[in-house]
C-alpha cells in the first residue's frame, strides 16, 4: 500500500461523544501530520481524553470518522491496534510486574520477534535511564519513570503513531527534560505523535496545537501562527501586590486581558503606545505607583486567555 | 488467536497471582480449609464413639452382636457391662455414648421368632453424635441380623436368603444415618470447588478495570478470546490443584471408598472446574468491581450448590418447580457423578446424562464467556 507522503497520518472527521447528558466532545475534526508532534490543549474536562481514546479505537465515537493512514478507527480498530501506541492518562501498566516483565509483556503482545524486543527494550531502557531498573517492580517507580516505562512499553512495537494523554503531568522538570529528548528522537525517526497536556510551556514545544475547551478545537494552528493571530499587545506589568494591579485594571479602556502570572501580571491592550501611559496613570490613581510596563511576546496562555476569556481558561 | 499473545497473558496472570499472597492463599488454602471443616462437620464423629453394651443374655448369640460391636470401627473403647447399675454409673458419668443392652431372652425370641429385640439408650446431649451413633448401631445390628437371619433360615431347612444377603449391601451404603460422610464428603468436594473457582475467576478481569490497567490493554492486539483464555488458564491449573486436593482427602482423610475409574474422575472433574471458573469469568466480566463481582459471586453459587445441588438435600424429595430449578445448577451434575464415581464404580455409559449435561454447560458458559468482554471502555 502506498500512501502519498503529504497525506495525515491521523484524519478525525466530526467526532462526537457523549456520556449521558455530558458532550464530551461535540464536533471536533483534526488533522496530524506525518512525523509532527500534534498537540492538544484545553483545560480540564475539555474533552483531550474523550478524543484520544477514541483515536486509540478503545472508546466509539456517537458520530464521526477517524482515518488512520488508511484505517477506518471507528470501523476496524483492530486493525490500527498494530499501527499505533497509546498512553492512558492514568498509569496503565502493571504495578505488580517489574519493569522488565512489563516490556515482555508488551513486546508479546505486538509479537514482536524476541531479537529485536532485547535489542529495542536495551536502547529505549538505556535512553530512559531507566536500564538499571529492569527487576523494580513498576509500582515502585517514581513518577516519572513510571511514564517513561510506559513510553517505552507503548515504542517497543514501533509505533508510525504514538497518543500520549498528558504524559508527563506530575513528573519532575528533569524527568520531563529526558521525555521531550524521547519525543524528538522519535519524530526525528518519522514517529507521529498526538500529546495532550495541560503544562504550556510543553504545549510550545509542539510543531502544532490544537486548543480545546468545552469539547470543541477552538483553533488549530502552530504555537506562533497562534501568538501571531492574537489581537492586541502583551505588556507584563510589575508593581506591588499583583493581585492589586489585576483588580485595579478590570474594565479599563483598551484592556483586551489579564491573567496573574507570579509576581506580574499580562495584560493585553489595543495599542501599547497609547495604552501604557494611560493605564499608568489609572494605577498611580489607584495608589500603585511606580508600575514597570514591559512589552513581551505572548505565551501559548495567553493566547488562551484572548481566545476564551480569563473565566473559562482558568 | 496467537499462542504467543495467550501465552504472554497466562504468563502475566501467573506472575500477579504469585505476587499477591491473598488471591494465592484463597485459590489454595481456602479449599483446604473447607474441605477440612465441612468434612470433619460432617464426619469427625463418624469414628470412635465410645459405645458401653450390657449383655444380659451371655450366649453364644448374643456374645457375637457383642463381637460385632467390638470389631466395628465406628465405635472405640468398646465396654461390656455386667449390672444394671454400672449402665447407670456410665450414663451419669458420660463415659459412654449409648449402651446397648441385650435381653435375657434375646438367642430364645430369636429363634423362635427370626428377629431379636436390642434396647438402647443414648445419651441424647450431643444429639448429632446420638443420632449417628444410633445409626450406626442400627448398621450393626442390621448386619448380625443379616447372618443370623441366613443362619436361622437354614436351620429350619428354607432357602437361604442368597438374595437378600447381596441385596443388603447397597441399603446399608446408602442409609442417610449409618454412612452420610460416604454419601455426602464427595458432594463437599464439588461444593467447594463450585465455591472456590467462581471467586478465583471473578476477580480476573474487574482486577483490571480497577487498577487501571485495562484501558492500556485493550488498546494492543490482544483478542477478547486471548484475554479469556489467558486469564482462566492460570486458575484452571490452580482449580485441578484444589481438586486434587480435596478429592484426595475424601479418600485417604475421610475414607469414602473410591470404586470408579480415575479417568473418567479426572475428565469430569476439568469439566466441572472449566465450568465454575467460566461462571467466575463472566461475573468479572459483567462486574467492574473486584469486590462487588467476588461478592456477586458467592451469592450466586452459594445458595444455588448448597441447597439445590443435592449434596445434602436429595433432589427428588423437593417439590417439583424446585426441581426444576435444580436442573439449571451445573454442581448437581457434578454431585451425582462423583457420587456415582466414588461409590459405585458408574461408568461415563452409566453417567451420560449428567456428563452430557456438564458438557453442554461447559461448551454454553465458554461461549458465552468468549464473546462477553468487549475491547472498548462503552
Ligand atoms: N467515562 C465517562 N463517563 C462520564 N463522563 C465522562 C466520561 N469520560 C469523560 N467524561 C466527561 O466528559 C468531559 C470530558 O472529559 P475528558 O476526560 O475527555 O476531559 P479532559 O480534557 O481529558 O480532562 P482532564 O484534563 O481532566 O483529563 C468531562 O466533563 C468528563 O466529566
Ligand atoms: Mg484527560
Amino acid at each position: 500500500m502506498t500512501v502519498p507522503p503529504d497525506d495525515p497520518a491521523i484524519r478525525a472527521q466530526g467526532l462526537v461523544r457523549s456520556f449521558g447528558p455530558v458532550q464530551a466532545v461535540r464536533g471536533v475534526s483534526l488533522e496530524v501530520r506525518r512525523g509532527e508532534i500534534f498537540g492538544l490543549v484545553g483545560p480540564d474536562g475539555a474533552g483531550k481524553t474523550t478524543i484520544m481514546r477514541m483515536l486509540a479505537g478503545v472508546l466509539r465515537p456517537d458520530a464521526g470518522e477517524i482515518d488512520l493512514g488508511g484505517i477506518d478507527v471507528v470501523a476496524e480498530p483492530e486493525r490500527a491496534r498494530a499501527e499505533l501506541s497509546y498512553m492512558p492518562q492514568r498509569f496503565g501498566l502493571y504495578e505488580d510486574l517489574t519493569v522488565g516483565e512489563n516490556i515482555f509483556f508488551y513486546g508479546e503482545l505486538f509479537r514482536v520477534p524476541h531479537a529485536q524486543r532485547r535489542a529495542r527494550s536495551g536502547q529505549l531502557l538505556e535512553a530512559a535511564g531507566l536500564a538499571p531498573f529492569r527487576r523494580r517492580l513498576a509500582g515502585q517507580l517514581s513518577g516519572g519513570m513510571k511514564q517513561k516505562l510506559g513510553l517505552v512499553c507503548a515504542l517497543i512495537h514501533t509505533p508510525r503513531v504514538l497518543l500520549l494523554d498528558e504524559p508527563t503531568t506530575g513528573v519532575d522538570p528533569v524527568s520531563r527534560r529526558e521525555f521531550w529528548a524521547i519525543l524528538y528522537d522519535l519524530r526525528d525517526s518519522g514517529v507521529t505523535i498526538l500529546l495532550s497536556t495541560a503544562y504550556m510551556d510543553e504545549a510550545e514545544r509542539c510543531s502544532r496545537l490544537a486548543l480545546l475547551h468545552a469539547g470543541l478545537v477552538r483553533t488549530c494552528d502552530t504555537p506562533s501562527g497562534l501568538k501571531r493571530a492574537m489581537a492586541g499587545a502583551l505588556v507584563a506589568v510589575v508593581a506591588g501586590d499583583p493581585r492589586a494591579v489585576h483588580a485595579a485594571l478590570a474594565g479599563a479602556p483598551g484592556v483586551l486581558g489579564r491573567l496573574l502570572m507570579g509576581d506580574r501580571v499580562h495584560v493585553r491592550v489595543d495599542d501599547s503606545d497609547r495604552r501604557v501611559p494611560e493605564l499608568r496613570a489609572l494605577l498611580a490613581g489607584r495608589g500603585i505607583a511606580d508600575a514597570a510596563f514591559t512589552a513581551i511576546e505572548p505565551g501559548i496562555e495567553d493566547v488562551f486567555v484572548a481566545l476564551l476569556g480569563p473565566e473559562e481558561a482558568a | 488467536m496467537s499462542p504467543r499473545r495467550l501465552f504472554a497473558m497466562a504468563f502475566k496472570e501467573m506472575l500477579q497471582i504469585w505476587r499477591d499472597p491473598h488471591s494465592l492463599a484463597i485459590a489454595l488454602l481456602m479449599p483446604m480449609m473447607q474441605m477440612v471443616l465441612l468434612g470433619y462437620g460432617i464426619s469427625l464423629d463418624i469414628r470412635g464413639v465410645p459405645l458401653c453394651i450390657y449383655d444380659q443374655e451371655r450366649s453364644q448369640t448374643s456374645r457375637a452382636l457383642v463381637q460385632r460391636f467390638v470389631a466395628s470401627d465406628w465405635f472405640t473403647g468398646v465396654r461390656v457391662l455386667d449390672s444394671d447399675r454400672a449402665v447407670r454409673e456410665v450414663m451419669d458419668n458420660g463415659d459412654c455414648a449409648g449402651v446397648v443392652t441385650i435381653p435375657v431372652d434375646f438367642s430364645r425370641v430369636f429363634t423362635t421368632t427370626g428377629s431379636g429385640p436390642v434396647q438402647a439408650v443414648f445419651d441424647a446431649t450431643d444429639s448429632n453424635t446420638t443420632n449417628i451413633a444410633i445409626g450406626y448401631a442400627q448398621g450393626v445390628v442390621a448386619l448380625t441380623t443379616a447372618d443370623f437371619e441366613m443362619r436361622w433360615a437354614q436351620a429350619h431347612g428354607l432357602l437361604p436368603r442368597t438374595v437378600g444377603a447381596v441385596d443388603f449391601q447397597p441399603r446399608v451404603w446408602f442409609n442417610e444415618g449409618l454412612e452420610s460422610s460416604y454419601f455426602i464428603i464427595p458432594g463437599v468436594v464439588a461444593v467447594i470447588l463450585a465455591l472456590v473457582g467462581a471467586q478465583l475467576t471473578s476477580l480476573t478481569i474487574s482486577r483490571e478495570w480497577e487498577r487501571g490497567t485495562m484501558e492500556q490493554l485493550i488498546s494492543t492486539p490482544v483478542t477478547a478470546l486471548e484475554v479469556m483464555l489467558g486469564k482462566i488458564v492460570p486458575y484452571f491449573l490452580i482449580g485441578l490443584f484444589d481438586a486434587i486436593f480435596c478429592l484426595l482427602a475424601a479418600i485417604f482423610w475421610f475414607h469414602v471408598p473410591f470404586r470408579g475409574s480415575i479417568v473418567l474422575l479426572a475428565l469430569t472433574t476439568a469439566l466441572f472446574t472449566v465450568v465454575v471458573l467460566g461462571i467466575g469469568y463472566l461475573l468479572s466480566v459483567r462486574i467492574r468491581s473486584q469486590l462487588g463481582a467476588s461478592q456477586i459471586a458467592l451469592i450466586l453459587t452459594l445458595l444455588p450448590t448448597t441447597m439445590l445441588s443435592g449434596y445434602t438435600f436429595p433432589i427428588d424429595q423437593m417439590p417439583a418447580p424446585i426441581r426444576a430449578v435444580s436442573l439449571l445448577v451445573y454442581a448437581r451434575y457434578y454431585v451425582t457423578i462423583l457420587r456415582a464415581v466414588f461409590l459405585k464404580g458408574s461408568s461415563a455409559l452409566d453417567l451420560l446424562g449428567p456428563i452430557l449435561a456438564l458438557a453442554l454447560y461447559a461448551l454454553a458458559i465458554v461461549w458465552i464467556a468468549a464473546r462477553a468482554f468487549r475491547k472498548s471502555l462503552d
